[in-house]
């Protein structure tokens, strides 16, 4: 049988794996997609603590649920002000978009 | 071994390989394609968790909608940031070092768990009936529901808005 802890490590390496995309990658859609792998790993968590802890309450699966909808909120928002930057300045690279550094 | 073990580790090792490639690949497009089978993973492990309705809704709204976006914003901006171009900004051994550290510590802190080891119980009841219940019940979280679905609503109009040619 498949104890909780071997969820908890696989979505601990997601988590960092999504971590390392975000804090290495140029491409500002990279980097969406390393958050898109970090938002995942929270939802294996949560649900693998639903299951493993009293299935009558659905607090895990709610909370997973909600998650999803931040996720995809996020995409739309994130995704829209990168094609409007794209329009305008003509590049996806996080480190060119520096018109807000002092 | 059991068969739930046997499915739980290469579901695991598809997850990892393929998330390895989405922060390694070059090409943006294969990216979200490999994104795709992390996503399809995370449903596989939704699946065998009885999470059925999670599963569902997670290949048609993450899969069927969001890696989509991915993969027309990526066709909507230029391809690659041409073929010679490091991909990774200069600080990336300090990102690989930070994200080290952060399994490290997590793995830590899982060895602290006294619950760590536990093994599933029995489903009690319908889980999808529960679930359903739950989310439309004023003493559950019907208030978190409608909170969500008016935030989604609002990011959609706010990227319809922004990303709308003047």
């Amino acid at each position: 049988m498949v104890p909780l802890s071997w969820y908890i490590f696989l979505s601990a390496a997601l988590f960092s794996i999504g971590l390392y995309g975000v804090l290495a990658r140029k491409n500002v859609i990279a980097i969406l997609l390393g958050v898109e792998l970090m938002l995942n790993a929270a939802n294996i968590n949560l649900v693998a603590f639903w299951r493993y802890g009293n299935t009558a309450l659905m607090g895990g699966q709610v909370f997973s649920i909600i998650v999803f909808a931040v996720a995809a909120a996020e995409v739309a928002v994130g995704l829209a002000l990168v094609i409007a930057i794209y329009r305008t300045r003509k590049t996806v690279i996080a480190d060119e978009l520096d018109l807000m550094k002092w | 071994m059991t068969a739930e073990q046997i499915i739980f580790f290469l579901t695991a090792a598809l997850i990892l390989i393929s998330a390895l490639m989405v922060v390694t690949t070059r090409n943006l497009v294969h990216a979200a394609l490999w994104l795709i089978a992390v996503l399809f993973g995370a449903a596989v492990l939704f699946a065998t968790l009885d999470a059925s309705f999670l599963a569902v809704v997670q290949i048609v709204v993450y899969i069927g909608a969001i890696a989509i976006l991915f993969i027309f914003a990526v066709m909507l901006t230029r391809r690659n940031l041409l073929d010679k171009v490091s991909q990774t900004n200069a600080g990336w051994p300090w990102a690989a070092g930070i994200s080290v550290a952060a399994f490290a510590g997590l793995v830590f802190l899982v060895g602290q768990m006294h619950n760590a080891g536990a093994q599933k119980g029995e489903v009690s009841g319908d889980p999808l009936m529960a679930l359903s219940t739950a989310l439309v019940s004023p003493d559950a979280y019907v208030l978190a529901f409608e909170v969500a679905s008016i935030m989604l609503l609002a990011a959609l109009v706010g990227a319809v808005y922004i990303a709308n040619r003047k």
